[in-house]
């Protein structure tokens, strides 16, 4: 037995890798770490405990991978899963199938929401209370070290049983806990794991040598006494999970039961409850029982079978009245599940004698909600009236039912011996893998160290808190830290939030990285810092972190020396223990990067200490009454009373609070709310240089976050405008007399330096800083192709362009952009939507998502929203860009002035292109509707426009201006006619439909390719009036960079870490194959006009069309001059120059087959080379990458080949097909 | 005809090699280097340098966007970012297999630390390297350096090597020294089991128009072959160890001329990229033909046989004053024009 301080994920893989052969996986958040490290393992030769290296296969979706699974198990190897959320449920099928076969087997389930007004991937029950039906038994852990233990012993129950098992625990909060756990040797898996089980399962095998059948179909005369078989295998289930607790603790000390009970021996009041609540909830009884309450709580473990015995005899006689908590909501029951379930096995005692307590039912902690003591004193205080709640949730404030109970938030039941720290910090800078370190030094150093890490909602500029316990006994508190003794405050701009020093105790420390020299730190604080620091006492130090880092040669790299900080101030370990643990992981950590890595790190961990200040705390003679400067960006008054009020409190951090009334009911938001949340977290941001901008629209083209928009206006309107406006004359033919102005929304900014690189634009005449010496060596870079000058981009020499990354002053630019948003846009009826010069003027309706910075899905996303952005419906599969697309607080789709913009839902992950489909079926419905009603009342609204709308041609910008118009006549008409008439009534609920819509599905390549082919593959074929906009990164981008069947040969991911090994599936083929599919396959930063040209052809193509999209993405590993992904697009290039990714066009009305890209003019390398997923195989394999690298040549040689062949077919070569349904 | 010949005591079938290039960067380059006749090659400089800038830049890609997002805690496996020569090490064994028993791989070093050195040095001999070539490349920057600690830095890392491997040794020098004799006579003191004459070092290539620096790089010409191999005709006979000979070989008579300043191998990229590997085949049979049209029937017969060791036609500095009279004599027209 070993302790090591991870996480839940690890601590149930550990043992579920080691006691199977085979696993079988499929990305999905919170459980994908437990598949990673299995394939990791396994790709490494990590063997079971049975000597073999188990088989890690990920599957194109949980469906598939619980087939893949049952049929492993029938061929008789033991195989797991790893899954959560919508995942189990796609299993669903098959576990009944495999329960029904009685075949052991543990799922292994980071139990998480399930999306229904909206998704959430964070933690509760609904996933798991989703299967209980299915007749596999359910283990459920409350810590890591139950998520080690507990899995085992599934593991064993379930091979003594033959019943199947879900082991879960809480997702996010004990799947992503560090704690401490004492991991079981191989040695004690096997005592545990009896072999023999093993041998019997795999005798039980499906096998020719003695062949059974299996998966009848079975008729009334037996399948019910046949289902009723089943019985005395779930009988035995309680005693076999017992028997396996018992060997584990005889064997480890470590005690469990089916059911538990603590707190008061006489307890008149108990909660029931299951997961990690169960801890909080305990630790709280305790406590209440040490001041004399009779209060407790009954954990169960073993949810399914329901060990009702085992319940009763856990609850004290004394009980009077239970309240059983529920970490899931099923609306419209009589109560939710674990409720149901006690109060039945309590109404069947007492119907035999027992006395019956007074039973209640309560909801917590839904999508990881927070779960605290205070809530647990709240049920047992509710417990306490004369007539308790029947029904009740705790942790909201319930204003439309009233099912809340008031609570006491500020009851801390903490031992005092435990450290308690948070840190808020950016996902950039390091915070959490040095806290994480911490831990690990920490628990090294045989503390008990628990950390949990809150996340942003964004991509970009994403902000973190590491809360972090450290003490001499183990730590059983799965809750956020309220008060904490130190507060690290990474990044200066933080200390404004008012959640920062509010989790700090009275007289607590904080550490401030701040570049303000020591002496006016204090004067540099917002009020609000400086009131709380005096108020509680808080003693501060400061430390310009980044001169220490850059000084001791690291750069810019932050974390050692925070870290060393930590140490030093805290008092958590002895500073002469501290220093050489640090340096100890340091050199763990970078020992193998060479001396000079650990001699730069540990000058730094030494320069530290030297560098913290102690900031002088004047006693309270400061101004109090001034407003404070607000560090939170204020949301404008002119926002609508949505984001005035709900909206910002979810960007304050106050979401929490936020009652049940403030939340719409049916998941129905508002768009068009991200450009309130004005965000600046790009202190560098594109700044346009009027006097040399050619007005090529290059820059806004590629922008990911819409923040370059440009217009031209007359130039009598700049009279008005703020002082150092930028204009310049339109440089446009037949357009006399007007401005042209490109404005750069700063504050919305993420820095990324994508448009620099487009922008064609350098200076001459300039001199140059910083050239490059040939002993710098930037060996990476590719020779000049004869096509492709070299450009004056000598590395780290910054060019001046029309645009460029510079500071900005938010009050100049927030004038700006106010007089800029008066000006006129362009009339979409006289932009030529043909050019990308042209594009620039038309409004982006999709604006300032939270996607990373430099982002390769969203330029194109942006684009769909300007071409077709007021009669735009977009399905949008899950995934990244349903994430950046709709993850609240705030929207990016947004709207026109005229209030028109795109509509967008997400439905699932797996049946994107289904629902797209649907959209265009109700469209089509409505429409036909429309028109006959329209035929009906032909008369009475005018013939003359009737006629013009029915027979109006809807191709053209100006042709849906002129049909608009019609319909809002018509509209008007009919407002005149008999409110009465049903075709009136009618038409008027339909004929907006009148006007063309454009129906978009919109995905990743995890649906496109994987998950979602098979629906892909029919809505392509059913004919219909659909596009399909795949952004393909090669990769599950959202999940972590998983592969999917578009990563290509030789790259790595994960999933593939030994480098995939099959090409990527040929998707534009596939779809041409049906002759009836408009196909492209576009990449903007080779060639922009050809995006621009196929996402128009596609839309005007009246069937179905699909368009592959190359999307650089940050799981590629690309960088230029140290910003990442700021060479996205010339990676689009290089993708396209080596011929990996051909531009194709495919017509299906014409029936040609259109090669836009010129032949290769690049090697592969010069694509590959430039991409870390390429390079990491030459790593760790050079033989295959070479191999590898080899084949991918050839196989671009033959698509290239193949394709060439194609454009030089005519249309009688290519399949006819009737063009629409 | 007998073309054998010994370097760094390693026998070779002729005197031909094909020196540092992109022929032979990949097993194949060096497979048809070999079937057109080579007598060894060697293979690209690692630079330790860019193996270090590379690890650097992995991890910190490998790190970006980390801990940032709940879904996405990382984007790809967990993978050690070392700099460990993998690709090289692959590339030797790959070359090595590909030679064949007859044909010695040189595998060449460009370190920056000493450990790099040594350590690189080892692993090449591990996977199979007939020799190691030092290609010290160092550009002292600032200009207040003493001559003799720039040259101290070739002896040591050749002493630190050496002690470190059993496989023969070679330094490649550049022709850049006060007195080039002495320092080749140092190396040879130091162990050097033989020299390489003359590193081109890469120079700064300025483009006015654009206002850029770049590293420039050109292939040499038959014109560049005069110093080195005045330097081979001067230094055969006073050091004990190989001499091969580098830079502007492009006929069967450029090589000849090497022979008999004293070489004992002749090296070319130039000429090999500017004709393919195919060349090589016909650089070998002029050699063989230019022998026997002049009687010899080995290459020892011919070597060293225009060296200062053979007292034959060095020029000195009656020969210098000779040249210019000779270049004054042939431009005298340009200048009255």
């Amino acid at each position: 037995m070993t302790r090591a301080t991870i996480d839940g994920n690890e601590a149930a893989v550990s043992a579920a890798y080691r006691l199977n052969d085979v696993c079988c996986i499929y990305p999905i958040t919170p459980s994908s770490p437990m598949a990673e490290l299995a394939d990791e393992w396994s790709s490494k030769g990590r063997p079971n405990v049975w000597g073999g290296v188990p088989t890690v296969v990920e599957m194109q979706s949980e469906g598939g991978a619980a087939g893949a699974l049952h049929g492993s198990l029938q061929g008789g190897s033991l195989t797991t899963t790893f899954t959560a959320s919508q995942g189990l449920l796609l299993m669903i099928p098959n576990m009944y199938k495999i329960a029904g076969e009685l075949t052991p087997a543990v799922f292994h389930v980071a139990a998480r929401s399930l999306a229904a007004q909206g998704l959430s991937i964070f933690g509760d029950h609904s996933d798991v209370m989703a299967v209980r039906q299915t007749g596999f038994a359910m283990l459920c852990s409350a810590s890591v070290q139950e998520a080690h233990d507990l899995a085992v012993v599934a593991q064993a129950a379930s091979l003594a049983t033959r019943v199947p098992f879900v082991h879960f625990f809480d997702g996010f909060r004990t799947s992503h806990e560090l704690n401490a756990c004492e991991l079981l040797s191989d040695d004690e898996l096997r005592s545990l794991v009896s072999y023999d089980l093993v041998r019997a399962h795999r005798s039980r095998a499906l096998s020719p040598e003695h062949p059974v059948v299996r998966g009848t179909a079975q008729n009334p005369d037996v399948y019910f006494q046949a289902r009723e078989t089943v019985n005395p295998f779930y009988a035995a289930v309680p005693g076999a999970v017992e028997a396996a607790m018992s060997s584990l603790a005889s064997l480890t000390g470590r005690r469990y039961e089916l059911v538990s009970y603590q707190g008061h021996p006489d307890a008149d009041r108990v909660v029931v409850v299951m997961g990690s609540g169960a801890e909080t909830a305990a630790a709280t009884a305790k406590h209440l029982a040490e001041r004399g309450e009779r209060v407790g709580v009954v954990q169960v473990r073993l949810f399914r079978p329901f060990p009702a015995s085992a319940l009763l005899a856990a609850l004290p006689a004394s009980v009077t009245r239970v309240a059983v908590l529920d970490r899931t909501k099923e609306p419209g029951s009589l109560g939710e599940p674990l409720f149901l379930d006690v109060l039945a096995a309590l109404a069947e005692a007492s119907s035999s004698g027992r006395s019956m307590p007074l039973v209640t039912g309560g909801r917590y902690g839904l999508s990881s909600k927070e779960f605290t003591p205070g809530m647990i004193a709240g049920v047992f205080d509710e417990l306490s009236r004369p007539a308790p709640r029947p029904r009740f949730t705790v942790g909201i404030t319930d204003d439309v039912s009233g099912t809340s109970l008031p609570y006491d938030d500020s009851l801390d039941i903490e031992d005092p011996a435990t450290t308690r720290a948070v840190f808020f910090g950016l996902g950039s800078d390091g915070t959490v893998s040095a806290n994480k370190n911490s831990i690990k030094i920490l628990g090294d150093a045989g503390q008990h160290a628990q950390g949990y890490f809150v996340y942003d909602s964004k991509k970009s500029g994403s902000e973190t808190v590491s809360h972090l316990r450290f003490g001499p006994d183990p730590i059983k508190a799965p809750y956020l830290i309220r008060r904490a003794g130190f507060v690290g405050v990474h990044q200066a701009r933080l200390i404004g939030r008012g959640e920062v020093l509010e989790r700090a105790a009275p007289g607590a420390v904080v550490l401030l990285n701040t570049p303000v020299p020591p002496a006016a730190v204090w004067d540099s604080l917002p009020e609000v810092a400086r009131s709380q620091i005096q108020a509680k006492k808080l003693t501060l130090y400061a430390i310009d972190a980044a001169a220490v880092a850059g000084e001791a040669g690291l750069g810019g790299r932050v974390n050692t020396v925070l870290q060393t900080c930590f140490f030093a101030i805290s008092g958590v370990l002895p500073q002469e223990e501290a220093i050489p643990a640090i340096k100890k992981a340091i050199a763990k950590s970078y020992g193998r990067r060479g001396s000079g890595v650990v001699a730069r790190n540990n000058a730094a961990v030494d320069a530290a200490v030297a560098g913290l200040h102690r900031v002088e705390v004047p006693s309270g003679d400061m101004p109090s009454a001034g407003v404070a400067p607000d560090a939170e960006a204020a949301i404008p008054a002119e926002a609508p009373e949505f984001v005035r009020t709900v909206t910002a409190a979810m960007l304050a951090g106050r979401g929490d609070e936020l009652p049940v009334s403030a939340l719409p009911a049916d998941g129905t938001y508002p768009p068009g709310t991200s450009k309130y949340e004005k965000r600046n977290i790009s202190d560098l941001v594109a700044v346009w240089d009027p006097e040399l901008c050619i007005q090529c629209g290059n820059c806004s083209f590629v922008c990911p976050h819409s923040v370059i928009r440009s217009t031209f206006y007359p130039d009598g309107l700049l009279d008005e405008a703020p002082d150092g406006f930028p204009a310049m004359p339109l440089d446009s033919r037949g357009l006399p007399d007007r401005s042209f102005t490109l404005q750069v929304y700063a504050e919305d900014c993420t820095g990324c330096g994508l448009c620099v690189e487009a922008c064609p634009v350098p200076v001459r005449g300039a001199v140059l800083a910083r050239p490059s010496f040939p002993d710098q060596p930037a060996p990476t870079d590719l020779p000049a192709s004869p096509d492709r000058p070299p450009g004056p981009a000598a590395p780290g020499t910054p060019v001046h362009k029309a645009i460029n990354l510079g500071p900005y002053d938010r009050d100049h630019v927030r004038r700006n952009v106010a007089f800029f948003e008066t000006l006129p846009l362009a009339d979409r009826s006289r932009v030529d939507f043909g050019t990308v010069r042209g594009a620039q003027f038309l409004q982006p309706l999709f604006e300032f998502s939270g996607a990373c910075a430099g982002c390769g899905e969203t330029p194109y996303i942006r684009l769909l929203s300007q071409l077709f952005g007021d009669r735009l419906m977009v399905a949008n599969a899950t995934g990244c860009s349903s994430i950046y697309g709709g993850n609240l607080p705030t929207t990016p789709w947004t709207t026109n002035r005229d209030g028109r913009g795109p509509a967008w839902s997400n439905s699932l992950f797996e049946d994107n292109a289904e629902f797209g489909l649907g959209f265009r079926l109700a469209a089509d419905q409505q429409l036909a509707l429309a028109r006959s009603r329209l035929r009906e009342v032909r008369d009475a609204v005018g013939s003359e426009l009737a006629d013009a709308i029915l027979d109006a041609p809807q191709r053209r910008e100006s042709e849906y201006a002129a049909q608009r118009a019609r319909v809002s006549e018509l509209t008007e008409r009919l407002g005149t006619l008999d409110a009465e008439n049903p075709s009136v009534r009618d038409l008027l609920s339909v004929a907006d439909h009148l006007v063309r819509r454009s129906v978009w599905i919109v995905g990743g390549d995890g649906w496109a390719y994987d998950i979602g082919a098979g629906g892909l593959d029919h809505v392509l074929a059913s004919g219909r009036d659909v596009n399909v906009l795949v952004l393909d990164t090669e990769v599950y981008s959202n999940t972590g960079g998983q592969a999917s069947k578009a990563t290509p040969l030789g790259a790595v991911a994960k999933f593939a870490a030994a480098g995939k090994r099959v090409p990527k599936k040929d998707l534009a083929l596939q779809a041409i194959a049906y002759g009836s599919v408009y196909v492209a396959r576009v990449a903007m930063g080779a060639d922009p006009q050809q995006t621009l040209r196929a996402l128009r052809e596609a839309e005007a193509y009246d069937g179905p069309s699909l368009v592959i999209a190359y999307s650089h993405c940050i799981a590629h590993g690309i960088e230029k001059d140290g910003q990442l992904l700021r060479n996205g697009m010339d990676q689009q290039y290089r993708a396209v120059a080596s011929g990996y990714w051909p531009l194709i066009r495919y017509d299906a009305v014409t029936r040609a087959f259109l090669l836009d890209s010129p032949r290769p003019r690049l090697p592969l390398s010069a694509y590959t080379g430039q991409e870390l997923r390429f390079r990491i195989l030459a790593r760790t394999d050079p033989q295959a990458a070479a191999q590898l690298a080899e084949r991918a040549e050839q196989e671009v040689r033959q698509r290239w080949t193949t394709y060439e062949e194609m454009a030089a077919r005519g249309p009688e070569r290519f399949p006819a097909a009737d063009g629409s349904a | 005809m007998d073309l054998s010949t010994k370097y760094l005591g390693l026998e070779l079938r002729n005197p031909l090699v094909a020196s540092a290039g992109p022929l032979t960067s990949t097993a194949d380059g060096v497979r048809q280097l070999v079937d057109a006749g080579v007598g060894a090659v060697v293979l690209p400089s690692l630079f330790e340098e860019e193996l270090r800038h590379q690890a650097d830049q992995d991890s910190r890609l490998a790190a970006a966007g980390t801990e940032s997002f709940p879904e996405a805690l990382s984007y790809l496996p967990d993978t050690t970012f070392d700099h460990w020569p993998h690709r090289y090490l692959h590339l030797i064994e790959q070359a090595t297999a590909a030679a064949g028993p007859g044909v010695p791989v040189i595998a060449s070093l460009n370190g920056v630390s000493t450990g790099g050195w040594t350590d690189y040095a080892t692993a090449m001999q591990e996977a199979g390297a007939a020799a190691i070539e030092l290609n010290i490349y160092y550009l002292p920057r600032d200009p207040l350096i003493p001559a003799r600690d720039a040259e101290r830095r070739y002896t040591e890392i050749l002493i630190s090597v050496k002690a470190a491997v059993r496989i023969p040794v070679a330094v490649k020098i550049g022709p850049y020294f006060s007195s080039p004799g002495e320092m080749a006579t140092l190396l040879d003191r130091a162990g050097a089991d033989g020299l390489v004459l003359f590193n081109r070092f890469m120079q700064t290539d300025i483009d006015p128009e654009t206002f850029t620096v770049s590293a420039g790089f050109r292939l040499s010409s038959p014109g560049e072959s005069a110093l080195p191999r005045s330097w081979i005709a001067l230094l055969r006979g006073k050091v004990r160890c190989s001499l091969a000979a580098t830079t502007g070989v492009e006929t069967p008579a450029d090589v000849a001329a090497y022979l008999l300043a004293g070489a004992d191998v002749v090296m070319t990229t130039s000429a090999l990229l500017r004709h393919g590997p195919g060349y090589a085949g016909h650089l070998l049979d002029g050699l063989a033909g230019w022998m026997h049209r002049k009687g010899f029937g080995t290459v020892a017969e011919l070597r060293g046989l225009l060296s200062a060791e053979a007292g034959l036609a060095v020029p000195g500095r009656t020969g210098y004053l000779s040249a210019i009279e000779q270049a004054t004599h042939a431009f005298s027209n340009v200048a009255t024009r």
